[in-house]
């Protein structure tokens, strides 16, 4: 009898063992619906997981401009993307082997992903970054035979595949879609250059190195028959005045690249130094070399800036972030530049005009 | 056999029926520090994207004007030059910004609440702020002036909230048993929490002037202590991919971070597109913020925003 009732005991505590595990855990499963049930998962809803990102039309390769899809779900790069296929831009880097891993992979990383085509030129070929031997000497002397020999090399393999054609240094970060913007009111087949216009040493100006320029490709076209011809010279040790000099020889004009409420967009220091007024000092060299009035504090910086210069690795990522990534939602900003889809289709057909100069002067008075 | 099975029978019951108290009873008295499922949230229907297509401009605008954000900003003498970093930039896109100082300063304007105990500030600013503009703010935001604050993006996370909801929102940490939002990232009210937080402070027992015994507790503590008290707990603000909102770090610190910890995901490890501060700036990186986050953008990249936020009247740097 003891035995029986002994049985009957552990058969009961298995009993209650087992109903207590399942009715915790038909208790945790009704507990973990409730969670779930919330409001329906809304647009915007900064709480809510988002389902994925449902096919925008963006372009392959290169460009990747939804990279993390969710934080861009209601981004719209309809302009961009076509600006990026109507004004193709070739970016040449200038850098050299002990900086493709310290500087050039930075660059790599971040804006140069935006050209229509990325070239990093380095004395030495390097196969894996990769990087183009230009076949030169390394050093400041240098700079202006790297230039040289950079765009001859850019002529010979690229010349159709873009329409201009950018320098910039391993130090130099490029918003390229403001630089498309700026260069769509212009014609490629014209002679003109664009970057930050100094005033000193030639008559027309010439553009800073740092900050970076960019050729048209009829600029290009004449700057490679130039040292062909000898029209200019093939040694200097200041790259930029050298290049701005041989341009004014060419006939090729320094463009002006301020937006139309005539702020600067290319840069030759980093935002800081610009913004802050007395950063630079009274005496600083920039002060005299500027053609046009230099500004400091807020009206020193188009909205639509293209360029900055001595940026090390940390702040090109930070602008990276800051440009692409982080925004004042909702906030309707005070530059409002107009170029809306339509606008693009006028100056597509002003460009098949004759007279382009005068159509994109037409246009830009309209804008 | 049958008095086997009827034993087990009775058993699994009276499992079940123990176990279901105790799920009970657990709940009872967990929920209290229960994060989410006990602070009776509203979380208001936010539109979705189809209807910010159709919603108009001036339904959006409407909406917009609908989140009125006070900002309680902390000084103290030493911080001059941060001081006139912050109200020349951010401060300038709260509905309301007032500078509480630990005494008067030539020059600039503060409300002065005669102290250097950062507890007693905190509480005498919360109080004034209640008791004068109860009425005009919902949200309430405190800030130190080592903070950049993007107003609408903290309007933005408070879409979908009920401000008569009890809501203290910020970067969290957890001390022991408490959680508390973090000063260097910014403090969220709602003006419930307020209301709640203002009936408290003269009651001694819960909400104490003087904090530690042996040492003294910051005052963020002290305020998640009292607040608690209130039945109001701190929540993390994060956004829907889960990072941080609030940050006590700033951007350059991330990007360090990010850079040592995954370089292949340096921009995207950093932070939220959609975040709210950054701590720990100098009143230089204050204007670059100011210029890299109201101006300086690509062109081409369009947003369909369910809000509208004009720029502040009589400003150059936004």
């Amino acid at each position: 009898m003891a035995s029986k009732s002994w049985l009957n005991f552990l058969t009961f505590l298995c009993g209650s063992a087992i109903g207590f595990v399942l009715c915790s855990q038909l208790f945790s499963f009704m507990l973990g619906e409730q969670d779930n049930t919330q409001p329906n998962i809304l647009h915007n809803d900064p709480h809510a997981k988002h389902s994925d990102d449902n096919g925008q039309n963006h372009l392959e390769g290169q460009m990747n401009f939804n990279a993390d899809a969710s934080q861009h779900k209601d981004e719209n790069t309809h302009i961009a993307e076509r600006l990026y296929q109507k004004v193709r831009i070739l970016c040449w880097v200038m850098t050299g082997p002990q900086n493709l891993e310290k500087k050039a992979k930075h660059v790599k990383a971040t804006w140069a992903q935006r050209c229509n085509k990325v070239l990093f030129m380095s004395s030495e070929e390097n196969k894996d970054f990769p990087a183009v031997g230009l076949k030169t000497r390394e050093g400041r002397d240098q700079l202006y035979w790297k230039t040289i020999k950079a765009f001859q090399y850019v002529y010979d393999h690229y010349l159709e595949d873009a329409d201009w054609f950018m320098k910039a240094d391993d130090d130099t970060y490029v918003i390229l879609d403001n630089l498309r913007w700026l260069l769509s009111k212009y014609n490629p087949e014209q002679p003109i250059y664009f970057g930050r216009r100094f005033k000193p040493y030639v008559k027309q100006g010439y553009m800073s190195g740092g900050a970076g320029y960019v050729l048209s490709k009829e600029a290009l076209k004449r700057f490679v028959e130039a040292f062909k011809t000898d029209k200019c010279t093939h040694s200097s040790s200041i790259e930029d005045l050298a290049l701005g000099r041989c341009m004014e020889v060419i006939h090729v004009e320094a463009g002006d690249s301020r937006d139309n409420t005539g702020k600067e967009t290319f840069h030759p220091f980093v935002p800081e130094h610009h913004l802050i007024k007395g950063f630079l000092p009274r005496t600083f060299w920039y002060w005299n070399y500027n053609y046009y009035p230099p500004i400091e504090g807020p009206g020193c910086c188009s909205d639509l800036a293209v360029s900055f210069h001595y940026v090390d690795p940390t702040t090109m990522y930070e602008l990276e972030y800051l440009i692409y990534h982080l925004r004042p939602y909702g906030y309707l900003y005070r530059y409002q530049p107009a170029l809306p889809a339509n606008n693009l289709k006028e100056l597509s057909q002003a460009y098949k005009s004759e007279d382009s100069k005068v159509k994109s002067e037409t246009l830009e008075r309209k804008t | 056999m049958l008095s086997e099975s009827s034993s087990f029978l009775k058993g699994v019951m009276l499992g079940s029926i123990f176990c279901a108290l105790i799920t009970m009873l657990g709940h009872i008295r967990v929920g209290r520090g229960n994060r989410m499922h006990h602070h009776m949230h509203h979380h208001l229907q936010a539109p979705n994207k189809e209807d910010i297509s159709r919603i108009s401009e001036d339904e959006r605008m409407e909406l917009s004007k609908s989140f009125r954000v006070y900002c309680i900003i902390l000084v103290k003498p030493k911080d001059v030059s941060l001081w006139a970093a912050v109200k020349e930039t951010w401060t300038k896109h709260c509905d309301k910004a007032e500078f509480f100082s630990s005494e008067n300063v030539k020059v600039f304007e503060s409300i002065n609440m005669e102290t250097n105990d950062m507890w007693l500030m905190m509480r005498k600013a919360y109080k004034y702020a209640f008791d004068k503009y109860r009425d005009q703010y919902n949200w309430y935001f405190l800030a130190c002036p080592s903070t950049f604050a993007i107003i609408e993006n903290l309007k933005y996370f408070l879409l979908k909230k009920d401000p008569s909801q009890p809501f203290y929102l910020g970067h969290t940490i957890k001390s022991g048993e408490l959680e508390y939002v973090s000063v260097e990232g910014g403090i969220v009210l709602s003006i419930e929490s307020m209301k709640r937080l203002n009936s408290l402070l003269s009651n001694p027992e819960t909400c104490p002037e003087q904090g530690g015994m042996i040492w003294k507790i910051s005052e963020d503590k002290q305020l998640a202590v009292c607040l608690k008290y209130a039945g109001v707990f701190a929540e993390n603000a994060e956004d829907s991919e889960g990072k941080d909102v609030f940050n006590t770090k700033t951007i350059g610190v991330f990007i360090k971070e990010a850079m040592n910890n995954q370089p292949n995901q340096i921009v995207e490890g950093c932070c939220s597109d959609m975040a709210v501060t950054f701590n720990g700036l100098t009143p230089n990186q204050m204007h670059v913020m100011m210029y890299g986050v109201y101006r300086l953008r690509a062109f081409g990249h369009v947003f369909n925003d369910a809000l509208v936020f004009l720029p502040p009247n009589g400003s150059d740097n936004d």
